[in-house]
C-alpha cells in the first residue's frame, strides 16, 4: 500500500442470511480527503462505516488502515488506531450533562485505563471541554443533560467526542439527518471547520445533495451493496447510474431527491 | 488533599456514632455494627447497579467473607480480627476475579440469574459440607483486634465496623467520582459509546465487579465478628434479596445511602418481628411498595430534594 492511502478496502462482501449488504467494495481514501458517500436506503452505506470501524465483521475481503489489517479487530482498538466514528442516531450518555460526556471523551483519549481515585472531571479536562463547546458553538447547553438538548447539538456532541482523540480519521454517519433544513449546513460547517483544524481524513454518508456538493472532494455511490460511481462530485452526479438508482433525475442538474433517503 | 462536603460529613456523623456507641444500650450497639456491616455488603450491590448491573448473588461474596473469618480463626488459629477480615477480603478478591471474567460476559436478567446461581452453588457446597457444619454452620472463634480474645467484643466490634465502614464509605465516594467510577455509569448509559471511545466496557465492569466483592466480602466479615456465627443461609437467595431490597430503600444517589438504608432495614424488621411475629415481611413488602411509589429515587432522595430546594 502506498503511504498516500489512509484507508483502503479489498473485495469487502457482507451477506445477512441471503442478502448481501455488500458487494466487492474496493476503496481508497487518501489522507486529508473528505469524501461523500451516497446512496438509497439499503445500499449498504452504513453496512460499509460498521465493518471498517469494526461494528460488523465482512464476510470476505480485507480492510487496511495506514497499510494495517483491521479486521477481526475490535472498535475501542481502531478508534485508538486513529480511526473514529459518529453515529446516525448520536450515542452519548443521556443521562449525564453536555460537559460530563466531553470530560468522559477527553479521559478516554488520555488513557485507555481510567483511574480508579483520581476525579474525572479535573479544572484541566474542563477548560479543554469548554474549548471544544465554544468550537463547536455548544455553550449554551453546557451543564444541559443530553436528553434536554436539541437534535442538532446532539449530533455535534456526538461528533465533537469522535474528534477528541484527534482521530486520522473520521467515519460520519449521517451527520445531518433529524436536522433541520435551516441547521444542516451550519452543522456542517462547524463540523468541517473543526475538521480541517484537526486535518482530519473525513467520510460521511449524506442524503442531502446539497449538502454533499457543498463540502466534498470526492463521492462514492452505492446502489444494492456496490459502489456505482467513484469520482469528484461533477462527476458523479452527473453519471446517468447515479442520477437514475440513487438522486433521480433533474433538469437543473440538482438532486430531484434532496432531502429523499440516500 | 482536599475534602468535599461529603467527605465532611462522614467524618461528622463518623463522630457522632462513636460518641453515640459510649451512651448507646447493648442492643443498639449491635443493631448498629450488623446495619453498617451490611450497609458495607449494600454498597457493593450500588456500584454494580450504578453500573446498570443488579446482582442477585451479592450474598456470595457476604457469606465468602464471614467462612473466611470463621475458617481462619478454627483451621489457621487466626485470631486477630484485622487479619481475618483480611483473608475474607483476599478470598473474595480472588474468587471475584475468577467468576468475573464469565459474570461480565453478560447483561441485565442473565447476569442478575448468573449471579445468583453461583451464589446458590456456594449454598449448595456448605449444607453438603459436615466439616463446616452443614446446615447448622458454626461459631466465629473468640478474637481480639489484632490478637485475641477482645475484653470487649461488642464495642471492639462496634469501632471496627465504624472504622471499616467511614473509611469504605471515604474511598467509594471518590471511587464514584473517578475516572473508573463515571465510566460505570456511562457503560450504564452506552456502551456501544464506550467502546468507540477506546475503552473497554468489558475491563470497566470487570474491575467494578471484584471492588464490589471485596467490599461486600469486608461487610460479610464483620457481620460473622459480631454474629459469632456463619451459616450457609448467608449465600441463599433470600439473603442477596434483602441486600437488592436496601438498595432499592437507600437508592443509589449517596454513599451514605446504603447505610441509612440498612439501619432503616434493621429498625423496621425488628419492631415488625415484635409486633406481627408470623407477617413481618408483610410490613417489609409494604415498606418497600411506599418507598418505590412516594421515593423512586430512594429514601436519599429526601434529603438531596432538601438540597435542591434550598439550592434553589
Amino acid at each position: 500500500m502506498s503511504a498516500s492511502i489512509i484507508l483502503e478496502t479489498r473485495g469487502l462482501c457482507k451477506t445477512f442470511g441471503a442478502v448481501t449488504a455488500a458487494k466487492d467494495l474496493h476503496v481508497t481514501i487518501a489522507p486529508g480527503e473528505v469524501v461523500g458517500v451516497i446512496g438509497s436506503n439499503g445500499a449498504g452505506k452504513t453496512t460499509f462505516i460498521n465493518m471498517v470501524t469494526g461494528y460488523l465483521e465482512p464476510s470476505s475481503g480485507e480492510i487496511l488502515f495506514n497499510g494495517k489489517s483491521i479486521v477481526g479487530t475490535v472498535p475501542r482498538a481502531i478508534t485508538r488506531m486513529g480511526l473514529a466514528r459518529s453515529f446516525q442516531v448520536a450515542q452519548l450518555f443521556p443521562e449525564l450533562s453536555v460537559l460530563d460526556n466531553l470530560i468522559i471523551a477527553l479521559a478516554a483519549a488520555e488513557s485507555p485505563r481510567p483511574s480508579f481515585f483520581r476525579p474525572l472531571r479535573t479544572r484541566a479536562r474542563e477548560a479543554r471541554a469548554d474549548a471544544i463547546l465554544e468550537e463547536f458553538r455548544l455553550t449554551a447547553f453546557r451543564d444541559a443533560r443530553v436528553t434536554a438538548v436539541p437534535q442538532g447539538a446532539r449530533k455535534l456532541v456526538d461528533i465533537a467526542m469522535a474528534l477528541i482523540g484527534e482521530p486520522k480519521m473520521l467515519l460520519l454517519d449521517e451527520p445531518t439527518s433529524g436536522v433541520s433544513v435551516d441547521e444542516k449546513n451550519a452543522l456542517m460547517d462547524t463540523v468541517m471547520a473543526a475538521v480541517r483544524h484537526h486535518g482530519t481524513t473525513v467520510l460521511f454518508v449524506e442524503h442531502d445533495m446539497d449538502v454533499v456538493r457543498r463540502y466534498v472532494s470526492r463521492i462514492l455511490a452505492f446502489y444494492s451493496g456496490e459502489i456505482i460511481a467513484d469520482g469528484t462530485p461533477d462527476h458523479v452526479l452527473a453519471d446517468a447510474k447515479v442520477r437514475e438508482l440513487v438522486t433521480g433525475h433533474a433538469a437543473d442538474g440538482h438532486s430531484a431527491r434532496k432531502g429523499a433517503s440516500a | 488533599m482536599r475534602f468535599d462536603k461529603t467527605e465532611i460529613a462522614l467524618l461528622g456523623v463518623g463522630v457522632a456514632l462513636a460518641i453515640s456507641g459510649l451512651l448507646a444500650p447493648g442492643w443498639l450497639i449491635f443493631l448498629l455494627t450488623v446495619a453498617l456491616a451490611k450497609g458495607l455488603v449494600v454498597q457493593g450491590v450500588v456500584m454494580q447497579m450504578r453500573a446498570g448491573m443488579v446482582s442477585f448473588g451479592q450474598g456470595l461474596f457476604y457469606c465468602v467473607g464471614g467462612y473466611a473469618v470463621g475458617m481462619g480463626g478454627q483451621f489457621l488459629g487466626v485470631s486477630s480480627a484485622v487479619l481475618l477480615l483480611v483473608l475474607g477480603v483476599a478470598a473474595a478478591a480472588v474468587l471475584a476475579m475468577v467468576l468475573g471474567l464469565l459474570l461480565t460476559r453478560y447483561r441485565e436478567i442473565f447476569f442478575a440469574m448468573l449471579s445468583l446461581a453461583f451464589s446458590m452453588i456456594l449454598y449448595g457446597v456448605l449444607v453438603k459440607g459436615q466439616a463446616l457444619g452443614s446446615t447448622d454452620g458454626f461459631n466465629v472463634h473468640s478474637w481480639g483486634l489484632f490478637s485475641g480474645p477482645a475484653s470487649n467484643p461488642t464495642m471492639t466490634i462496634f469501632y471496627l465496623t465504624l472504622a471499616c465502614a467511614a473509611v469504605v464509605a471515604f474511598f467509594l465516594h471518590r471511587y464514584t467520582r473517578s475516572g473508573v467510577g463515571v465510566v460505570c455509569e456511562a457503560t450504564r448509559e452506552n456502551e456501544v459509546r464506550v467502546e468507540y471511545l477506546g475503552l473497554s466496557p468489558r475491563w470497566i465492569l470487570y474491575a467494578n465487579y471484584v471492588v464490589a466483592a471485596v467490599v461486600s466480602a469486608l461487610g460479610g466479615g464483620l457481620t460473622a465478628l459480631a454474629a459469632g456465627h456463619v451459616d450457609p443461609e448467608m449465600a441463599y437467595w433470600t439473603t442477596s434479596g434483602e441486600f437488592v431490597f436496601i438498595a432499592i430503600l437507600g437508592g443509589t444517589g449517596s454513599v451514605f445511602a446504603p447505610f441509612l438504608a440498612a439501619l432503616v432495614f434493621a429498625l423496621v424488621r425488628t419492631y415488625a418481628i415484635e409486633l406481627v411475629p408470623n407477617g413481618w415481611q408483610m410490613i417489609l413488602g409494604i415498606t418497600l411498595l411506599v418507598i418505590i411509589v412516594f421515593l423512586p429515587k430512594g429514601l436519599w432522595s429526601l434529603f438531596s430534594r432538601k438540597k435542591e430546594g434550598a439550592h434553589s
